[in-house]
């Protein structure tokens, strides 16, 4: 066996299996019925908020709670911009909103460590939600907005774009100069800091982006559910979900968080209409027997397994 | 013309003054010791010296700029590289990318990926850990853990190098490599400020001993004088 055919054969394999994917997932609306193509939408989204959480979170280490600050942002520039501009533009502005409210914050609060740091991004959802609240009910003298209707396919390809956008981001992070400063500041901040790296400027560039696509989902899912109001739009859950869907699958690949998501939210949707009053109940016991069982997610587990197949042909030749 | 000079630098931790008051310099091309009992200031002076911490008051001036202040990366790239007392190496990154980080982050101006490699892989073979270069660094041994930070210290290209400690917890023949190593960095143009415990090693290696006692120098001059000097053997030995 030489090198070539190793090489090629191991770029081949997963290039094609991910070529049929997006062929069939851009071809969706074509053949399956409207309630598949607004289920995707929503599986794509969860997969949209855990990638953009796990290009900041996995490698530094920092938890991030902020997600449901970041995707609400979005959806309020949606309800407040929506009938006024081309769609695409309000998401890219959703995005941008995001990005720059995480470089404030960013900026501010990197400097906390581990469990500080987790609570304060939590707070900042509490904080936007009851801010946006006092604001409204003050000034526009409403509780919630409603949203500019846009069809279920276009809500889907829109979503679909940002997916593909992101797993594009997130490839280059992992693989550029900038993905490896980002683990070693997870490694030792200390150790990377004197060998020349900017760690604050790294942490705070990586932590906005990560909040750009967070915004973008948010802008787009608002203009589906027609109303919002601030507990709907910063919902606790979008910022508990992705770090759940990251551990279930595992974020050691780029495929862990996108797989973990995926089986995560259709097993949620299943869940929520086949058992409605136990659904959470189960959930919480899946959860459970996956952080027991599978430290390192849908990932380890894939990983273990090919290690165990490859070691048996070992074996056998 | 000193390449580094401190002027008055002080650092309190509460009440307790951790380095009080110290002038000291490095001149070009020297290697310099800096000894003490534990607790007496030292690693606080390389903090204070590579920004990890701010001294109040005080100045230190690296080639005649003053850096007091500025962030650890600048320092960094300005030529200053330090290892540390426990070693902070990346311990899940392999050895190859922990070095290739110092020589694609730490220098300035940066340098090209295939720039960078090279070098990096250089300083491997320099080092002398060029097989292992594929594994994590968790995986070395301590005294491979130590040579690995000094790669990676080496790859910012710096003009002073700060080791700290870096013979601690080696066997004899560890030591003697870790030796050797010290002077042919300095053969390379690179002027070295070290800490050391292991007075064999510093009294053959430096020419020039700086000693810190409660946080104030109380002697400085060459390993002879040092080796004979009163106060020191007074602090070390008791009265």
């Amino acid at each position: 066996m030489d090198i070539t055919t190793f090489t090629s054969k191991r770029f081949l394999v997963p290039g094609l299996i991910i070529l049929i994917l997006l062929v069939l997932l851009a071809t969706l609306p074509l053949y399956a019925p409207a309630y598949t193509v607004i289920l995707m939408a929503s599986i794509l989204m969860y997969i949209v908020l855990t990638v953009s959480w796990v290009i900041f979170s996995g490698p530094t280490g920092y938890i991030s709670l902020a997600s449901a600050a970041f995707f609400g942002v979005g959806i309020y520039t949606a309800a407040i911009l929506g009938g006024e501009l081309p769609l695409l533009i309000v998401v890219g502005i959703g995005g941008l909103a995001s990005f720059c409210l995480a470089l404030l914050v960013g900026a501010l609060t990197l400097r906390l460590k581990g469990i500080y740091f987790a609570i304060f991004t939590f707070g900042l959802v509490m904080l936007l939600r009851y801010l946006v609240l006092w604001w409204e009910i003050k000034y526009t003298l409403t509780r919630g907005r409603f949203v500019i209707v846009v069809d279920n396919n276009t809500i889907y390809y829109v979503m679909l774009g940002i997916f593909v956008v992101l797993l594009i981001t997130a490839y280059f992070i992992r693989r550029s100069k900038f993905g490896l400063a980002l683990q070693s500041i997870g490694e030792n901040e200390e150790a990377a800091a004197h060998t020349g790296i900017n760690v604050t400027m790294v942490k705070v560039i990586t932590f906005a982006i990560s909040a750009f696509f967070m915004g973008t989902a948010g802008a787009i899912m608002a203009t589906r559910w027609t109303y919002i109001d601030p507990y709907i739009a910063f919902n606790p859950l979008f910022s508990f979900m992705p770090v759940l869907m990251a551990i279930f699958g595992g974020m050691g690949q780029l495929y862990g968080p996108v797989i973990g998501a995926a089986i995560f939210s259709y097993l949620e949707e299943i869940l929520l209409t086949e058992f409605p009053y136990y659904y959470m109940l189960i959930f919480g016991v899946i959860m459970v027997v996956a952080i027991l069982y599978m430290p390192n997610g849908l990932v380890g587990l894939i990983q273990k397994w090919r290690k165990g197949d490859l070691g048996e042909k070992h074996a056998n030749t | 013309m000193p390449i580094l000079e401190g002027e008055g630098v002080t650092k309190y931790f509460g009440g307790l003054a951790a380095v009080s008051n110290v002038d000291f310099h490095v001149e070009q091309g020297e290697i310099v010791g800096l000894i003490g009992p534990n607790g007496a200031g030292k690693t606080t002076l390389f903090n204070l010296i590579s920004a990890a911490l701010v001294p109040k008051p005080g100045a230190i001036r690296f080639k005649d700029e003053n850096i007091t202040g500025l962030k650890p990366h600048k320092i960094c790239r300005m030529g200053v590289a330090r290892t540390f007392q426990e070693v902070k190496v990346f311990p899940n990154i392999p050895v190859l990318e922990n070095v290739l980080l110092g020589s694609l982050f730490g220098t300035s101006p940066g340098m090209s990926s295939a720039d960078a490699a090279r070098e990096a892989t250089e300083l491997l073979e320099f080092v002398g850990l060029s097989a292992v270069r594929a594994t994590p660094a968790k995986d070395l041994t301590l005294a491979n853990q130590k040579r690995l930070e000094v790669a990676r210290a080496l790859a910012t290209k710096p003009e002073l190098l700060m080791l700290d400690e870096l013979m601690a917890g080696l066997n004899p023949t560890e030591v003697a490599q870790a030796m050797e190593l010290v002077t042919k960095i300095r053969d390379k143009g690179i002027t070295i400020f070290m800490i050391e415990h292991v007075m064999k090693a510093i009294m053959s290696v430096c020419d020039r001993i700086m000693v810190l006692h409660h946080g104030e120098k109380i002697a400085e001059g060459t390993p002879e004088e040092i080796a004979t000097s009163k106060t020191v053997i007074e602090v070390y030995l008791g009265e």
